[in-house]
This record gives structure tokens, C-alpha cells and sequence, in this order.
């Protein structure tokens, strides 16, 4: 089952859309890899996520660590740190 | 409680809002208001907000706050959209029965919502460049006063 990605701010500009249904090959467990995954289509993919020290996510609309699973996630936002307020 | 939380692109009826906080029966209302600030060519400041994920993590920050101070009523309204400069983008206003209750809920509000809500500011400027405002070390030092405050079993 595919999981639907969502891209923020500079994020979704690099990339040069606002999200895609993917289906990430086994082994890719993690947000961190799932970022390592993207990165590796090269082209924008490379430049957005060329620092993942940059990036916060949401898994299913609540923030998440890198670290944090991705196995049942039907949605995952990748986004630079809020800056609302 | 009366809580009202909202995203939105229209401008905010501030008399309006602080007459209802009013109208509750406290003895206190707070409010800060975030404007666009002016100056060094911006032309703009546009705010992206997740739709579906901004308004709840905006109503779950009211709810801690509800669940730290004695409140009558808050409001908590944030704009996205292209703002200009001197427009308000987010209006944060308490009503308690005490002033004490009533202000620090208040920063607490805004001090979360400038840290674990899903908005993202870009400045644009007058000769037609752009960038994404950064977040702030100190933005996220004093969001996480509030986190050991209540370690210390504030208020």
C-alpha cells in the first residue's frame, strides 16, 4: 500500500511539487531512510534533503521524530522547523 | 471554557474577540497580536499552513493550555495567505478570573504556537526575491520553558 507524501515551504519548492504516492522497497524502515530513499532520485529530491539535520515530519498529522517508524503510516509531511506565530 | 481556535485567511475582528473574553465574567482578558513587521524592503509575508494537520495541532495547544490555567475563554486565530506589512497574522487572547492566569496562559499560547504548529513564513521582498524565515534557537528555548514549568507542576 502506497503512503501519500506531503512537501512544505522550501522543501515542496525544491522537490517542485506539493506530494506523490510512493512505495518505499523493503528496508526502508525509518523516516531518515525514507528521506535517504528520496534523496537518492537526485535532482531536487538530492537538494531538499541534502541536510536531514534540516527536516521535521508529521506522520498521520502529528509531529514525529526521524527516527520514528514508518510501517502503517498512510501519510507523511516533510517539512523545514514551524516558523508560524 | 469557551475556546475558539481557527486558521483562516481573513482579518481578525480584534474589538470583537476581546468583547466576547470580556463577557465571561472574569476579572481579566490578555491578548498579543502578531503583526507583519515592516521595514528592509519586505513587500510581503506569505504563511503556508497544512491544511487538515494546522488547525488541530492549534486546538491541541489551547487544550494544554485549558489544562494548565484556571481559563474562562481564549481565542487563538492564525492567518495563512500573503500578509502585508502591519497586517496581523495571529491573535492570542485569554479571559480568567485572575490577571496572573490570564498572562501567562497567553505567552504560553504564543510561545507554542510559534513552535508546534505547522505554519511556514517566507519574506518577499520588493526587488521580487524570497526566502523561508528560519526558526529560531531562541524560539524554541522559550517554548521549552513552558515544557520544564510543568515538570515543576506549574501553575
Amino acid at each position: 500500500m502506497g503512503i501519500e507524501l506531503l512537501y512544505f515551504a522550501w522543501v515542496r519548492e525544491a522537490i517542485g511539487r506539493d506530494g506523490e504516492t510512493v512505495e518505499p522497497p523493503a528496508g526502508v524502515d525509518a523516516v531518515a531512510g525514507l528521506i535517504d530513499w528520496l534523496a537518492g532520485r537526485g535532482g531536487g529530491y538530492a537538494t531538499a534533503f541534502a541536510e536531514p539535520a534540516r527536516l521535521r515530519c508529521a506522520i498521520d498529522q502529528q509531529f514525529a521524530p526521524l527516527t520514528a517508524s514508518i510501517a502503517g503510516a498512510r501519510e507523511i509531511a516533510l517539512f523545514p522547523p514551524v516558523t508560524g506565530g | 471554557m469557551s475556546a475558539r481556535v481557527h486558521v483562516q485567511e481573513a482579518d481578525v475582528d480584534i474589538g470583537a474577540e476581546l468583547a466576547r473574553l470580556e463577557a465571561l465574567g472574569g476579572g481579566g482578558v490578555a491578548s498579543f497580536t502578531g503583526v507583519v513587521r515592516g521595514g528592509d524592503g519586505l513587500a510581503a509575508l506569505h504563511l503556508e499552513a497544512y491544511p487538515g494537520m494546522t488547525q488541530r495541532a492549534l486546538e491541541e495547544i489551547a487544550a494544554e493550555a485549558q489544562a494548565r490555567w484556571p481559563l474562562l475563554g481564549l481565542t487563538l486565530i492564525h492567518r495563512h495567505g500573503t500578509l502585508g506589512a502591519g497586517e496581523r497574522i495571529v491573535l492570542v487572547a485569554t479571559a480568567a478570573r485572575h490577571r496572573g492566569a490570564a498572562l501567562e496562559a497567553c505567552a504560553f499560547l504564543i510561545d507554542w504556537a510559534k513552535t508546534k504548529a505547522p505554519f511556514w513564513k517566507q519574506e518577499r521582498f520588493t526587488d521580487g526575491t524570497s526566502h523561508w524565515v528560519e526558526a529560531t534557537a531562541a524560539d524554541e528555548t522559550v517554548a521549552a520553558t513552558w515544557d520544564a514549568s510543568a515538570e515543576h507542576g506549574r501553575p
